[in-house]
Parts: C-alpha cells; sequence; structure tokens
C-alpha cells in the first residue's frame, strides 16, 4: 500500500500519537466535504442521504465494538467520549455521594473527570496496579461499594501497553449490578473485542486511533444505561450530544473502523507484534540497561515501551529525530510538566528510570526495515548521551 | 521559647482554580519562570491531584515549596523560585 503522512522518507514510530489517514478513509470523505451531503438533520434530498450515511457509520462502529449501532454516540474524540461517560453517568445517579472506581494508570481524561466528581461531593478509589500495571480483580470487587455508580477501567494503557483482564472485571461489575466503563483506545482493532457480550456498559473509540481522521469519537452505551448529556443544544445524537454531527469525519470514521475490523482478521495485530517483538529484543540485547516496561504477554501488538537508565528521554528523543525516527516518550503530561509520569510512577519505576521513557507504537505502514533502522540508530544515541557526564546507569 | 509563623508575602499570585492536571503545573512553572530568584509565588488550585503534584514537581524543578494550606476545597501554595 502507498506510504502515506507529512513526512513518507522519515521512520514512523509515534502512531498513537498520531495516525496517518488511511487514503481509502480519505477518498469516501472527500465528497462529503465538497458535495453539500453535510447535515443529517436538514429537510432535503440531501440531508435525507446524510442521515443515511450517517447511520451506516454509526453500525460500522457498533460491529467493531460489538454493540448494538443505537447505542453509539458520536463525539469529538476519545477525551469527549470519556466525559460523557464519567460524568453522564455519575450526574444521572443523583445522589452526591456517589462513587467512581477507575484505576492509577487511566488517560489523564477519564482521570481529571474523576477529580472533578470528587469537588462535587463525590468520592474516587483509583485502583493500584502491579509492575506490569494490571489490576487485580479481587482488589476492584473490594472496592465496590453500595453507592459506587460506575467503574471505568481502559482496555489498555497508552503509555505502557498493558491489557486489562476486562473480562474477569466484567464479571465483578455485572455481578454487583454497577455499570463498567472502558476506554478501548489502542486496542479496538488490535486485540479481540466484543464489548456486549464481555459485559461492558460503555466504550470510547477513537477515530485516528484507527487511521480515521481525527476530531471523531463516540461513546457506545449499552440500551439502558442511562446518561445525562454534557453538551446541550438541538438534540442529535439522541439528545445527549447536541451539536450537527461532523458527517466527512464520520463517515471516515466508519470505513476506518470497518477497515482495521476486516484488517485484524487477516493477520494484522500479529504481523504488528512480530515487528513489535523485534524492537524490543532488538533493543533488550544492544541497550544495557534498558528494559521493557508494562506486560510483555498482555500487551498491545503494537506497542513498545521502555525505561532507560543514565540518559533523558527528551534528548534522547531529539537525537533519535535528528536521525529520522519519530517516537514519544509516552506521555504528553509529563512532557509538558517535567514531572514523572502517573503511569510510571503506578508501577513503581525507579525514579533513576522515569525520565528515560521512551514510547514506539507501530501501525498500518510500519516495516521491517523501519524497527532495524531502530535498531541500528538507537544503540549509539543512548551510549553517546550516557557518555556525556551523566551518572553511572547502575 | 515559641518561634514567630513566618508570614511569607507573595511576589506573584496566580489561579489555577477550575483547572486540572497538568494545567496548575504548567502555568507555575511558567509564572516561576518570569520570575527573580529568591521570590515568592502563590498558585491557587482546586484540583484534588495538585498537593501530590507540586511536592513532585518542587522537588524535581529544585524550587522551595514553602506551605500548603487548604480551605474547603482550594489549596493555596507558596513557592520560592530557587534556579
Amino acid at each position: 500500500m502507498e506510504r502515506r503522512g507529512a513526512a513518507p522518507d522519515r521512520v514512523y514510530f509515534d502512531y498513537a500519537g498520531f495516525a496517518p489517514v488511511d487514503p481509502r478513509v480519505l477518498a469516501v470523505m472527500r465528497p462529503f466535504l465538497e458535495a453539500g451531503i453535510g447535515n443529517p438533520s436538514a429537510p432535503h434530498s440531501l440531508g435525507f442521504e446524510a442521515r443515511d450515511s450517517l447511520e451506516a457509520a454509526r453500525a460500522k462502529v457498533a460491529r467493531l465494538v460489538g454493540g448494538a449501532a443505537p447505542g453509539v454516540i458520536f463525539t469529538s474524540g476519545a477525551t469527549e467520549a470519556n466525559n460523557l461517560a464519567i460524568r453522564g453517568v455519575a450526574q444521572r445517579s443523583g445522589d452526591k455521594a456517589r462513587h467512581v472506581v477507575t484505576s492509577a494508570i487511566e488517560h489523564i481524561s477519564v482521570l481529571n473527570a474523576c477529580r472533578d466528581l470528587e469537588k462535587t461531593g463525590g468520592t474516587v478509589s483509583v485502583l493500584p496496579v502491579d509492575s506490569e500495571g494490571r489490576i487485580d480483580p479481587e482488589t476492584l470487587r473490594k472496592a465496590l461499594r453500595p453507592e459506587t455508580v460506575l467503574v471505568s477501567i481502559g482496555a489498555a494503557c497508552g503509555e505502557i501497553g498493558t491489557m486489562q483482564p476486562l473480562g474477569d472485571i466484567a464479571r465483578i461489575t455485572r455481578a454487583a449490578g454497577v455499570p463498567l466503563h472502558a476506554d478501548a483506545v489502542g486496542a479496538l482493532g488490535r486485540a479481540p473485542f466484543a464489548g456486549e457480550s464481555v459485559g461492558l456498559d460503555l466504550v470510547t473509540v477513537s477515530s485516528n486511533d484507527l487511521y480515521g481522521p481525527p476530531g471523531a469519537g463516540a461513546l457506545w452505551v449499552r440500551q439502558g444505561v442511562k446518561l445525562v448529556p454534557q453538551i446541550l443544544g438541538g438534540g442529535q445524537e439522541g439528545g445527549y450530544r447536541s451539536g450537527t454531527e461532523n458527517l466527512p469525519a464520520l463517515v471516515g470514521f466508519g470505513v476506518a473502523a470497518e477497515l482495521i475490523r476486516t484488517e485484524a482478521g487477516h493477520g494484522e495485530p500479529a504481523r504488528l507484534e512480530a515487528l513489535r517483538e523485534r524492537l524490543a529484543d532488538g533493543l533488550a540485547a544492544s541497550i544495557p540497561y534498558c528494559r521493557l516496561t508494562g506486560s510483555r504477554t498482555a500487551r498491545l501488538p503494537h506497542h513498545a515501551s521502555f525505561v532507560l537508565r543514565g540518559a533523558k528521554a527528551d534528548g534522547v528523543l531529539l537525537d533519535l529525530d535528528l536521525s529520522g525516527v519519530t517516537a514519544s516518550s509516552g506521555s504528553a503530561c509529563a512532557q509538558r510538566t517535567g514531572t514523572p509520569s502517573h503511569v510510571l510512577r503506578a508501577i513503581g519505576c525507579a525514579p533513576e528510570e522515569m525520565e528515560g521513557s521512551l514510547c514506539f507504537t507501530l501501525g498500518r505502514w510500519s516495516t521491517l526495515a523501519e524497527v532495524d533502522a531502530v535498531l541500528e540508530r538507537l544503540p549509539p544515541i543512548v551510549a553517546r548521551l550516557r557518555a556525556l557526564g551523566l551518572p553511572d546507569p547502575r | 521559647m515559641a518561634t514567630e509563623p513566618k508570614v511569607f508575602i507573595p511576589d506573584k499570585h496566580i489561579d489555577c482554580i477550575g483547572l486540572f492536571c497538568p494545567m496548575p503545573i504548567v502555568k507555575t512553572r511558567e509564572a516561576i519562570h518570569a520570575m527573580g530568584d529568591g521570590q515568592i509565588l502563590a498558585m491557587l488550585s482546586d484540583d484534588p491531584a495538585s498537593d501530590a503534584d507540586m511536592q513532585t514537581w518542587c522537588q524535581i524543578a529544585g524550587q522551595e515549596l514553602l506551605e500548603v494550606s487548604r480551605e474547603g476545597g482550594v489549596y493555596r501554595f507558596l513557592v520560592r523560585k530557587i534556579r
């Protein structure tokens, strides 16, 4: 397939930060920007066509989630979907003493929405994780209270790639009658996912994570789960998310969901995992004091994250960038504040490791040659930075 | 002999009420950057995570956290610029 992206000559390993939009998705979107088929609520033939296209996109996203199509509420992205899930369910409960359970390694949009509840009299239990970032379902069971209104656990951690035992967690929340929300960004289309049958009640989806356009996402909600809308207006999206739908993006989102679902059935996750394993093994063998963070086995197939001793991530990433390789440290927040990421703190990383966090996320256009380029370029960069008078990594 | 409680007079105030992590730290960092050594910044925040975040940030950034107080849901941090 034709290589896409702003810089096709670069080695690009930041798919979780931004995924290039698939050219097949772009081709489907274009007429929706150029031909007046724009507003699904408009009372004319182009409006009817828009509505049909919107509903087709909804069905495709629902298929990827493994849930009923009417449950899909389109949003501007995963952050908005996480806010709608947490604030929407909690506010609906009416009880000011509402209690929510989440984990210490959730996305910041989940953690901040939970902290906001604390400001208005609610309480939040933040579950610890083990050194690989896994939640113990028994700990979760013990955290549930009569006033618990929601459990929100990410299907996989974007920073360290660890996947959670969602099936075990869902059995506990179902038995307790508490709705379970999963931010499934990263996991959808890359790991087996059956939202409705596994017992999930709310699922967050991101379009760009699936090689769809940015600025689109969805919250899937099981029938019967009630929400308070967070954006008020003309009652689009069943009244749960007002504002004229971003039809070109949502049509693209639908196609992206369908493409990744089909691709998953044709071995793409296994291909990505093989590339990831080569990268992880190669770096562990060629760089001393470099270790994989997160679980090796319960892990997103396209995700490799490491901590290095004796070299700072920002220096390594800058040198990698100059050598033509795009990667990330895994946490935009930590990068902006200069403090260690909440995820690395939660898995008990040593302070001297936290500054050397690297994250490589692979995708549809990743190749063996790209992996080998990183294996060739990264070790001398780390060796050079370590030699610049920083303390001995031991 | 009882020592007099120290009263710190801030040179600058910033209000981060309503903002969440990472913004209180981002704004504190910006404000401290623009101040002179030895000057004191007062920062207000109602983010429940800001206490732990400020302790960690001050330690890492090498700034002195002089005082943390809380009134209702609002924290008040006093930070002295060291470097």
